[in-house]
């Protein structure tokens, strides 16, 4: 048992618990966020994708114990306020296609979709279907169209301004 | 805006108030007492719906929808509208939102019928409510089609009484007045908004009164597609599901379960240890019984710590239901048990057995529920598509009154049929009784792949006669594992079955399936009969999203298509020629033209072509699929890809589409479904359990199978009533999809899904413990 302190969503917070905690419990159980969602805890079905200093992690394959105190996480409840907007480009493009069916793996979904965004971005070149492909996200919705027709318009949105 | 209707308040009867002449049913309903204006519709005295009673039994004039709708219409009347003071509208939804967009399509049917804003309709889900009896049963996709009216009349109810209340206010003739976008305007223009006269609309005694709907040629939201009302809460993770709540006291709790199907925990060899691990409360061996899957329970600080404690567990395990057997032992029983068929006519024979292997049923969000139960009450809280007869059977279990048993019905992330089946509600009340502490219990998501419920593996024999250009007999014998209909909705069944004429001695198998199975072609004689094997607890099934329809229509048109070629006919040539229904029809000219049925493709590429008839609608798929090894040998890391399907355009009608993008996206859903059940999605039974334990063992669809290209048409109104949607786009796409795939490659796949036969692409989790550990890799994997 002992602290561990870092930032989440914008606020720094503390939990006492093992190192070996994975940070899924510590966001969800300990400090009470939901937006990360559980749906495998094996790092398969990605439903709990967050930000670890702008990177997509998979929360359940992360321990508690290798997270500094100055790394950042941010979760589907902090991702508007990367962009100081009331929503992020890629939400608004999810509301645009209404892309959500029971919504369980959609903040996953699009914490991933903004990670894709961005990865391609820093590589110079826009997203294609070969990089649609590689998308992990499970949606048993299967609203898997439209999540591909979200991603290219969130991006078009992140380009002008996000 | 029609200012006769709304004149004529007191309603009389069949009117015709329309330039169209578009006849309007008037109906009874009331104005309940209450503070705000509430107002219920009441179907059972509504003799016109009535009188379409039917007494006659082919699946053509009375199918599932009709008796699902039929042991609804007593209870309508407790459905009900609430006018709040501030004027907005409240209704407490008596269905399950699971993601099908229900509480959207109940949204835009009040405002419509209202004459509110859709953004002043707030729709939640309700709490188990008993004297609804049948009527709080989500299931065969029958919500839209039983509650459209009884909302309809309710919402009109409110809509005249407000208008009565503010012809008091303005000095005006009620006939002057109207409800336009929530203000209620006099043709001199005056306006008063619905909070002021919500309160003045109440009544201090409950009274019957006639209401008359708007014709649908009045609807400004009905028809138009809209998107989903929770969906901003769910981009911004505010959308909340049963583990998202925090209940006082509710620790994070879940079971240690066996390694063989359906086996009870003996004993717990370290017990003391396991219970003196950090964080952890409580443990606990929960016998598994008909209602409770059970294990050993572990509660504990956090779910991190549960499963920490579970995997140090030692377990000595009891027998389970199959252990030792494979799918293979599965298969011989099938074979065994199929029901004979007569001797074949003299003609053409086309005739084969395919095999559908199990697969898994259950959704993303894992099996969980909130219990709290003490000794004089109890509170749960679950996604359930049966929350009456959870409550019922909770009560009977803990030895409480009814009204001491609360059940709050969470939103779901997901269902497919797994809803309707309340095992975790129960699992999470057993445990908080045995411990006397609120629990939040959740499954692992490898227990719900290996102890979860799954699509029954089944076989479908076909035999089609042909002589001469005509089709002489039609015979399917579908034999299946049993399907479990055994919890609230077998009871729904047993009434139906004594309300309508002629369903008597039929087996819930039988129902169903004689109310499902179709052959919409003329085929001469026609026979489709199912038969099951085991008993209904032997495997953990449920009613999966279509239930026997895929297979039975899968099975169905890879025959027609067999039958085509024998016949020298194109597939779609055939089906035209042979279809005996004209919305199928339609739909199917709809796809051959939007799809280009018929052009040019690569070798190893083809398409596919199938329709299906159910849930009052009509359907028709068509697909292109690509299966070169180039395309088939693509690499994903542990993934399987496979033949790829690369277009898909989908034509469904529903007689009356509520919600366009909503409906479409429940085709879109079942499009992925169907491609997964065609190519990819099974479970592998070895020795008495299921190897698959995560997403990457089981392949339901992944963004590398999603086809770049998918088209959905929404046919035009062809009726006055929505029918069903939810399950509506599974049967015709995995039928299509295995056509497809039988073109492509030249073969006659009897074996689904297709990639079922090869060596498994992964290592089986373990058994034991029952749960993986998580991995740690999360950072040397981040992008």
């Amino acid at each position: 048992m002992s602290t561990h302190t870092f930032l989440l969503n914008g606020a720094r917070v503390s939990v006492d618990c093992d190192d070996d905690l994975r940070m899924l419990w510590v966001v969800r159980d300990l400090l009470g966020v939901h937006g990360p969602k559980y749906g495998c805890g094996l790092g398969v079905c990605q439903a709990c994708t967050s930000h670890l200093n702008g990177l997509a992690v998979n929360l359940c394959a992360v321990r508690v114990g290798d997270i500094d105190d100055n790394d950042e996480i941010v979760t589907i409840e902090g991702l508007a306020a990367t962009v100081g907007a009331p929503l992020h480009p890629m939400q608004q493009a999810w509301l645009d296609h209404d892309v959500s069916q029971c919504g369980y793996c959609q903040p996953g979904q699009i914490m991933t979709a903004v990670a894709k965004v961005r990865q391609a971005r820093a590589e110079g070149r826009d997203l294609t279907d070969a990089d649609y492909d590689q998308i992990r996200n499970v949606c048993r919705c299967g609203t898997y169209p439209r999540i591909r027709l979200a991603i290219a318009a969130g991006a078009q949105g992140m380009r002008r301004g996000g | 805006m029609d200012k006769l209707e709304h004149g004529d308040e007191l309603g009389h009867g069949e009117q015709t108030g329309e330039s169209r002449g578009v006849t309007r049913r008037s109906f009874v309903g009331y104005l309940i007492a209450a503070p705000t204006l509430v107002a219920a519709a009441d179907l059972a005295f509504d003799s016109a719906a009535l009188a379409a009673l039917p007494t006659v039994q082919p699946v053509d004039a009375f199918d599932l929808t009709d008796g699902l709708t039929l042991t609804t219409a007593p209870t309508s009347q407790l459905i009900s509208v609430e006018i709040r003071s501030d004027g907005t509208v409240a209704f407490a939804l008596p269905r399950a939102e699971v993601g099908q967009g229900i509480t959207t399509a109940v949204a835009m049917t009040i405002a419509d019928e209202m004459g509110m804003p859709l953004d002043k309709v707030q729709v939640t889900l309700a709490d188990a409510r008993p004297e609804l009896v049948w009527n709080q049963i989500t299931a065969g996709s029958n919500s839209m089609h039983s509650i459209f009216t009884p909302v309809r009349v309710a919402a009109a109810i409110a809509r005249e009484r407000l208008l009565e209340a503010a012809a008091v206010v303005l000095g005006q003739p009620v006939g002057n007045l109207s409800l336009v976008d929530g203000i209620i305007r006099s043709v001199t223009g005056q306006t008063v908004a619905v909070a002021t006269v919500a309160g003045l609309a109440a009544v201090s005694q409950t009274v019957a009164v006639q209401a008359t709907l708007k014709s649908p040629s009045q609807f400004t939201l009905i028809g138009t597609p809209r998107g989903r009302i929770d969906a901003h809460d769910i981009v911004t993770g505010a959308k909340l599901f049963a583990m998202d709540l925090d209940i006082p006291g509710a620790l994070p709790t879940m079971l240690c379960r066996a390694p063989t199907i359906n086996a009870s925990a003996i004993s717990v060899r370290n017990f003391a240890a396991v219970k003196a691990m950090p964080g952890i409360t409580d443990v606990v061996i929960i016998p598994h019984t008909t209602f409770v899957p059970g294990g050993v329970a572990v509660r504990g600080q956090t779910f991190g710590h549960c499963i920490t404690a579970i995997r140090a567990l030692d377990v000595v395990w009891g027998p389970g239901t199959v252990d030792g057997k494979s799918e293979a032992n599965v298969l011989a029983d099938l074979r065994a048990s199929e029901l004979p068929m007569l001797p074949p006519l003299l003609g053409k024979v086309i005739e084969d057995t395919f095999v559908f292997h199990f697969r898994p049923g259950d959704p993303l969000e894992t099996s969980c529920a909130v219990a709290d139960v003490r000794s004089d009450r109890a509170e749960v809280w679950a996604a359930l598509k049966t929350p009456i007869w959870c409550k019922e059977q909770l009560a009977l279990h803990l030895g409480l009154p009814l009204d001491k048993v609360t059940v709050h019905v969470t939103q779901a992330g997901g269902s497919f049929g797994r809803h309707l089946f309340p095992d975790a509600a129960f699992e999470a009340a057993e445990v908080s009784r045995v411990l006397g502490k609120p629990v939040k219990l959740m499954w692992h998501r490898t227990d719900n792949f290996r102890q979860g419920r799954v699509h029954p593996m089944c076989t479908s024999h076909v035999r089609l006669v042909h002589l001469l250009g005509n089709v002489l007999t039609f015979d399917q014998r579908h034999t299946s594992v049993a399907t479990d209909f055994s919890q609230g909705f077998g009871e729904l069944l047993t009434a139906l079955v004594a309300m309508v004429p002629g369903l008597n001695g039929l087996t819930y198998a039988q129902l169903i399936f004689s109310l499902t199975a179709n052959v919409p072609y003329n085929f001469g004689v026609v026979t489709q009969l199912i038969n099951e094997i085991y008993a209904f607890n032997t495997f953990n099934t449920s009613s999966v999203r279509n239930i026997y329809s895929p297979e039975v229509c899968s099975a169905k048109e890879l025959i027609v298509d067999r039958a085509a070629r024998s016949m020298g006919k194109d597939p779609l040539a055939f089906r035209r020629e042979f279809v005996r229904d004209a919305r199928l029809r339609a739909v199917l000219d709809q796809v051959a033209s939007a799809g280009n049925w018929g052009r040019t493709m690569p070798a190893g590429t083809a398409q596919g072509i199938a329709i299906h008839k159910e849930y009052k609608g009509a359907a028709a798929c068509l697909v292109e699929i690509d299966c070169r090894a180039a395309t088939v040998n693509r690499r994903v890391p542990d993934a399987y890809t496979g033949p790829r399907v690369t277009k898909v355009v989908y034509a469904v009608d529903v007689g009356l589409p509520i919600n366009p993008l909503g409906l479409e996206a429940q085709m879109m859903g079942g499009i992925m479904d169907g491609i997964a059940q065609a190519l990819s999605y099974s479970l592998h039974l070895q020795n008495g359990h299921f190897v698959e334990g995560s997403w990457d063992n089981a392949y339901y669809t992944r963004q590398w199978n999603t086809p770049p290209s998918v088209q959905i048409i929404v046919m035009p109104p062809t009726g006055d009533s929505p029918g069903g949607a939810g399950e509506f786009g599974v049967a015709a796409t995995m039928a299509a999809v295995a056509c497809a795939y039988a073109r492509a490659t030249g073969t006659n796949p009897t074996r689904f899904p297709i990639n079922h036969d090869l060596p498994l692409g992964f290592t089986p989790l373990p058994t034991v413990p029952s749960i993986p550990e998580s991995p740690t890799d999360g950072l040397e994997k981040a992008f």
